[in-house]
């Protein structure tokens, strides 16, 4: 049901981790729904320097998050804000309808990421 | 090298045995006639019906006339209850089943709830079993039929099947029995267990699949369940499917001649299977009956913390390892199985659940692979979880 660009975004993620000293973190789901997704990120000059992962949900929701943390590196923070998950989807070269709902998930816990940034930056 | 592919999904469908399939073929080209026709083809075709009609009711000990061929299971499943409730309706609009039921029963009791039946879902116990005190306190003055499978198809939990017919007996309600996962794993004897209707179907016991039977009772009334042509003693219209017909009946005299000798294999491959688990992965739930003589030899089914079931699966996939998450029919679905809810596996654990159903071709060669591919996917998946905070292994939920 998936194809091989998910399968092996899925098998093979990049970015997984957590940044200890991270400028902002995102984390959004829940585990009833049977999906969690914690985005960090390291942030210079209003630009993402480093992004990292940890996802407890399925194929897909793993390889959204690795997508879009390699998605969202070496951009500006508007930038970033502006990713949407159809873009993520695209970029995996499609997912199956009922997992969608997965790529929202990696395009919220970046745009919560980013915002703890701003907010703990006073913006 | 060639990709490895073992198969542990013996629930969810088994293959079809080679001496089913030889009995099978000259049945599809040369013993072709329809078995309601009256000339020699048809004779020859329907001979073969007769014999196997008689197989299989030698096998859970009732009469070949007692004996329906169906589409399969959830035909079956269909048939039995709808046309127990419609034909009883004067007498009582109320259904007592469980709350594990496979589909084709749970959702047709709630389509009858929908015309207006009244319908009691028994709870389980924290290993899948219904208490038979709480059976027999729901039954009613208007308690027209009890339909509780025999084996659970997620957790292999064998319910007191012969104590329920007893108690259904005593009560003169109607006792129907899914029995699909139980037929060839389970002696049956429906007269002496009480069975009034039971479902099963051939593709679980290593005969074709799109072929099933319900057994009902001599002198029960129930309706046609499709309309057409009078095959079946005029209750099931519909062209008999010779070649598959043939192939369940050989099928079943097997699974019942063999059935000692496999379930012993199988339920030791399992139980070592268990065993290995256990021992090397932490922080899981052992889904079903502890005491293995209470669950089908072959079902093991586990709810791995932190992780989610349908990534495990799709890792084992990767590495050639076919299982299935939950219920085979509810992949697709979102929701964690209302099965393990109703055990009460928690609803975050029970999103990590997966079912391993071993079979009679399976070796321990096969299991020893499957425990080290298990362990390491549970490991990599546990790594990219938030959930998992491994500290001296330690672990919580934050």
């Amino acid at each position: 049901m998936y194809n091989d660009k998910v399968r092996e975004a899925f098998a093979n993620p990049k970015n997984v981790g957590f940044i200890e000293d991270a400028d902002g973190v995102g984390k959004v789901g829940n585990a009833a729904c049977g999906d969690i997704m914690e985005i960090s990120l390291k942030i210079k000059d209003d630009v993402i320097v480093d992004a990292k992962f940890r996802t407890f949900g399925c194929a897909a929701a793993i390889a959204t998050s690795s997508t879009a943390t390699e998605m969202v590196k070496g951009k500006t923070l508007d930038e970033a804000l502006n990713l949407t998950n159809a873009e993520v989807v695209e970029e995996l070269e499609g997912l199956p309808p009922q997992k969608i709902h997965c790529s929202v998930l990696a395009e919220e816990a970046i745009k919560e990421a980013i915002n703890d940034y701003r907010s703990k930056r006073g913006k | 090298m060639q990709q490895r592919r073992i198969y542990l999904d013996n629930s969810a469908t088994t293959y079809t045995d080679e001496r089913v399939l030889q009995e099978m073929l000259p049945y599809f080209g040369q013993v072709y006639g329809n078995a309601s026709s009256q000339h020699f083809f048809g004779r020859d075709a329907l001979k073969a019906v007769d014999k196997a009609r008689e197989k299989i009711a030698a096998a859970i000990g009732c009469k070949p006339s007692e004996i329906y061929f169906t589409s399969g299971g959830t035909e079956s499943d269909n048939w039995a209850i709808k046309g127990l409730a419609h034909a009883r309706a004067d007498r009582g609009r109320h259904i007592i089943t469980t709350s594990i039921e496979h589909p084709a029963v749970m959702k047709t009791c709630a389509a009858l709830e929908k015309e207006g039946f009244e319908v009691t879902y028994l709870p389980v116990d924290s290993e899948g079993i219904i208490s038979l005190d709480e059976l027999e306190k729901s039954i009613r003055k208007d308690t027209v039929l009890i339909s509780v499978m025999i084996a659970n198809n997620e957790m292999g939990a064998i319910q007191p099947f012969r104590q329920i017919g007893e108690i259904a007996k005593k009560h003169s309600v109607i006792f129907h029995t899914d029995a699909v996962q139980a037929v060839g794993n389970v002696p049956i004897d429906v007269v002496k267990d009480n069975i009034d209707m039971l479902s099963m179907s051939a593709h679980k016991f290593y005969g074709p699949k799109g072929v099933g039977v319900l057994y009902k009772k001599n002198g029960l009334k129930i309706g046609r369940f499709m309309d057409g042509g009078e095959q079946e003693r005029n209750m099931r219209a519909s062209t008999l499917n010779t070649p598959a017909i043939v192939g369940m009946g050989k099928a079943i005299e097997i699974a019942v001649a063999d059935m000692t000798e496999n379930n012993a294999h199988i339920s030791a491959l399992r139980d070592y299977f268990v065993s290995q688990v256990l021992e090397k992965i932490d922080h899981i739930y052992f889904n079903g009956p502890k005491d293995m003589s209470k669950r089908l030899p072959s079902n093991a089914n586990f709810s791995f913390e932190y992780i989610e079931g349908e990534s495990i699966l799709m890792l084992l996939d990767m590495a050639g390892i076919a299982v299935s998450s939950g219920s085979a029919c509810s992949s697709g679905s979102l929701e964690p199985s209302y099965v393990l809810l109703s055990v009460g596996v928690p609803i975050e654990v029970a999103h990590g659940s997966i079912r391993f159903s071993f079979g009679k071709n399976n070796t321990v060669e096969e299991v020893d692979y499957t425990v080290k591919v298990l362990v390491d996917t549970v490991n990599k998946l546990r790594e990219i979880s938030p959930l998992f905070k491994s500290v001296k292994g330690e672990s919580k939920y934050v």
